[in-house]
């Protein structure tokens, strides 16, 4: 049904339905919409419309504590990755540490984690107390743990008297375990003269055998703090995967002949492949915005920056140097390689859904 | 479904009802705390516990401490409660009822904002003084308390609020306030380094300048002309500077420094490095250094750069006066990296009281570090400790000073400038430097009850060139000081001294001083 009428400028003629919007829509639904708004409006505001204004700030001027939102482009990213400022080296040697930080900590945490959830699953007496001691670690804040670290791998040095864990080994007779942990400041990387360093300058690709695409000893100490608290995590995560494989597959494999770790590798390991999936997405995206564990152990600045992440840069650019716009190109770098992780990760799950 | 359309209908206009109260937070709050009962504090208490076993509630202690604080208006025998983390043994605590703390709570927008401080301590008849610095403990706590106890007699009908923010050299502090303050939220008054940590906080739009207190305590006359060059920022001073420290003094372990047959202490880098080796020679580690806290190197770093050229020079390096690029700066620079090479290797470990510490127990002999590290001599009675001007900087004194700052939005500003005007005074000065352990920002203090390093550093106060600490947010506005920290931690590792020369000219050049 619809009516017809002159507008007002007595020209136009317009169709009309005669029911207004909202009379059309069925109760439920405008509900279940009013009930969702305060949720909706606040992600709005405070995720994404933050995000889009941190964006902006990224490209104006505003690098001192006097807002100035004259438009400069892309001009803090480039002074990031180009020019061979401080900050730009400052900024190499953070991704550099966090991209080691990152395959190490989730690396060692899926090995570990998936080690202790096997050796659970062997139905040993006293399970539910391993578990429970594997897991406490998670319940402590990164800071508690990053102090407690700290004052473990201080070093000490022959001197003035070896601490913590040198003082351990010192005393069991092990003086070539010893090491300087977090205040290591030797970098490992391809060094130009060496036969690969060689190949990669007859390739072009030279600049990959510099300090900058190298690996920070010092950060070692870092993973073995945040791989402390999250390995116990991830065992829980594989042994609730490991429990869920109907145990007939397994019969079934070893009557067919398989080995015990043919079983592992032929049957347990491909069917815990969501539960990988999963593992390392939740330790990636924990291990890209790492702070709270780096800033209370070495505040980043051990051996010129060994140990520094981009999100203690930012906080230290936006809120010491109160160089606004230059934390935020930090913070949207940051967020676009959480992005790079979790987007796809995202797809996949949603087309799983659907189907 | 039709039929149930008004269920739905009445839950959507419930939860619209339930978001009505976040618009209301801000009504003005009434304190009616009845004390239900009074409460002694016996070891092993916290108000966590104590709120937990009365209400059920381990988070509901607001309303004992705001109730305690109002009692206490009237009858002393009431604790008055700071921090509701720290109660101490034998406190008298109101502990309101169950139903009043309720209604409190309802009330409470939290403790870091104005309608909750004055909700936990009451306003005064002539209303609040909120201070805001990071005096938490020891020296310098008992020094804002004395001066606090002296604000008090002069104007008993204003409420102090202590608004203290722990945390080392202020960083947590920093970035707090500012956050708050550009929300619109501030103290009465701030703790704020003297020189161009003002820029942090836009001066002009957050802060606002001080210089009628100058004038009405003619207070040019007593700090000297060097401070006041300092302290002038845009042409206006910005705050009420209390205390002066000085950061380019070497400290040495007498015992060790005679162990070793030294007999005078260094006072040019020649000798210092002689030293140095003598010490190792004798098995001593030379030199303490800490280096955790981000701030330690670049400390050490600009007492030896005032060492390497005369007090102007080092001045003119922030004025653009003197070039980054002068040898003097690389000569510094080679200096600072022999230097290292006498640290122990795990400083990046330790933070500076940990340094320190090492000179107390005897397993270092040197440390360059600003004078409140004497604050932890005194304090771990440790007499046998000489101290002198880090090697070339006789006569010249870098110093930093905490001064007391006016935010433009202070809910009580006639209390603020008060306030300004004791923080000037000489008795609060001496009062207060006494137990904080520093000197006083005026030249005529009297010095006859203080103990022997802060006697010669007042005497030093009053000829040397005053020149502003870097590190300490004297002397850069704060993007240019961080470029000279990042540089600094850089070269701590790379010891590279042509890059970090053209690093720090570099940043010099960033701050609007082409070299």
């Amino acid at each position: 049904m619809s009516s017809t009428f002159e507008s007002a400028a007595g020209v136009a003629v317009v169709n009309m339905p005669k029911k207004r919007w909202w009379r059309r829509q069925n109760w439920e639904r405008i509900v279940s919409i009013l009930i969702l708004m305060p949720s909706i409006i606040a992600l709005a505001i405070f995720i994404y419309a933050f995000i889009g204004w941190t964006g902006f700030i990224s490209l104006t001027a505003w690098n001192s504590s006097v807002p100035d939102f004259t438009f400069v482009g892309l001009k803090n990213y480039a002074r990031l990755f180009v020019g061979g400022s401080t900050d730009m080296i400052r900024f190499h040697y953070d991704i550099r540490n966090e991209v080691g930080f990152l395959i190490l900590f989730v690396g060692g945490c899926i090995i570990i984690g998936f080690l202790l959830a096997t050796l659970l699953d062997r139905k040993i007496r006293g399970e539910s107390i391993f578990r429970s001691i594997f897991l406490f670690p998670m319940a402590i804040s990164f800071i508690v743990t990053g102090v407690a670290w700290r004052w473990i791998l201080t070093p000490g040095t022959q001197e003035t008297g070896w601490v913590g864990i040198n003082l351990l080994l010192t005393n069991l007779g092990l003086d070539h375990l010893r090491s300087a942990w977090f205040t290591d400041p030797t970098v490992l990387y391809i060094q130009p003269t060496t036969p690969l360093g060689q190949f990669l300058g007859s390739i072009g690709l030279g600049a990959l055998a510099a300090p900058d695409f190298g690996y920070a000893v010092a950060m070692t100490s870092i993973v073995i703090a945040a791989g402390w608290q999250m390995s116990g995590y991830t065992m829980a995560l594989y042994l609730a995967g490991i429990r869920s494989i109907p145990d007939e597959l397994r019969e079934a494999a070893r009557i067919d002949g398989a080995s015990e770790w043919g079983v592992y590798r032929y049957i347990i390991i491909p069917l815990l492949r969501p539960v990988t999936l999963t593992v390392v997405v939740i330790l990636a995206h924990i291990a890209l915005k790492i702070f709270d564990l780096v800033y209370s152990m070495t505040g980043g600045v051990s051996a010129g920056f060994a140990t520094d992440v981009p999100a203690l840069n930012m906080w230290k650019t936006t809120f010491d140097g109160t160089q606004f716009a230059q934390g935020a190109s930090i913070a949207i770098i940051l967020l676009l390689m959480v992005g790079v992780l979790i987007v796809p990760y995202l797809v996949w799950q949603t087309r799983q859904e659907a189907q | 479904m039709a039929k149930f359309k008004w269920i739905y209908a009445f839950v959507a206009l419930a939860m619209l009802l339930a978001l009505l109260p976040i618009g209301s937070v801000n009504a003005a709050p009434t304190n009616a705390l009845a004390c239900a009962k009074t409460y002694t504090v016996s070891a092993g208490d916290t108000l966590s516990a104590i709120s937990d076993k009365e209400y059920g509630d381990i988070k509901a202690y607001w309303p004992i401490m705001a109730g305690t604080n109002l009692m206490n208006k009237e009858d002393a025998s009431f604790a008055r409660v700071e921090n509701p983390d720290s109660i101490e043994v034998g406190w008298k605590l109101c502990i309101p009822s169950a139903d009043d703390a309720k209604a409190f709570l309802a009330q409470f927008p939290g403790p870091n904002t104005p309608a909750g401080v004055s909700m936990l301590f009451g306003k005064g008849a002539k209303g609040q003084l909120i201070v805001a610095s990071w005096w938490t403990n020891g020296g310098e706590f008992a020094g804002l308390n004395e001066m606090f106890k002296m604000f008090k007699q002069q104007n008993p009908d204003v409420e102090i609020v202590n608004a203290a923010i722990a945390g080392g050299a202020g960083t947590n502090f920093k970035g707090q306030l500012l956050s708050q303050l550009l929300g619109g939220v501030a103290p009465d008054t701030f703790q704020l380094h003297a020189g161009w940590e003002a820029d942090t906080y836009d001066p002009g739009t957050l802060i606002v300048n001080v210089d009628d207190v100058y004038k009405r305590n003619n207070l040019e006359a007593v700090f000297p002309p060097t401070l006041l060059k300092m302290l002038k920022f845009k042409d206006h001073y910005w705050g009420v500077p209390v205390n002066i420290h000085r950061s380019n003094v070497l400290w040495y372990n007498k015992a060790l420094f005679e162990k070793a047959g030294i007999t005078a202490a260094p006072a040019t880098w020649d000798e210092f490095f002689a030293a140095a080796d003598k010490l190792k020679a004798a098995g001593i580690q030379p030199v303490a250094l800490g280096g955790k806290d981000g701030f330690e190197l670049q400390h050490t770093f600009e007492g030896i750069l005032a060492g390497s050229m005369t007090a102007d020079e080092y001045a003119g390096l922030w004025t653009g006066a003197t070039s980054w690029k002068s040898p003097k700066v690389a000569q510094a620079l080679e200096t600072f990296k022999k230097y290292l090479t006498y640290a122990n290797a795990d400083h990046d470990a330790l933070t500076w009281a940990a340094a320190t510490q090492l000179l107390i127990d005897g397993k270092a002999a040197m440390n360059i570090m600003g004078d409140w590290a004497n604050g932890q001599f005194v304090a771990a009675n440790f007499t046998n400790y000489g101290w002198e001007p880090v090697p070339g900087s006789k006569g010249t004194y870098v110093a930093l000073s905490d001064s007391f700052a006016l935010p433009a939005k202070a809910p009580n500003p006639d209390n603020a400038n008060l306030w300004l005007d004791l923080a000037g005074s000489r008795p609060a000065q001496e009062a207060f430097n006494k137990l904080k352990g520093s000197i006083c920002a005026r030249t005529d203090c009297d010095y006859s009850t203080y103990n022997a390093y802060l006697q010669s550093a007042a005497k030093d106060w009053q000829v040397d060139s005053i020149v502003p600490s870097v590190t300490h947010g004297a002397a850069a506005k704060p993007s240019w000081a961080k470029a000279y920290t990042d540089a600094i931690t850089l070269f701590g590792t790379s010891g590279d001294v042509a890059a970090t020369q053209a690093a720090l000219a570099q940043a010099a050049a960033d701050a609007g001083y082409p070299q």
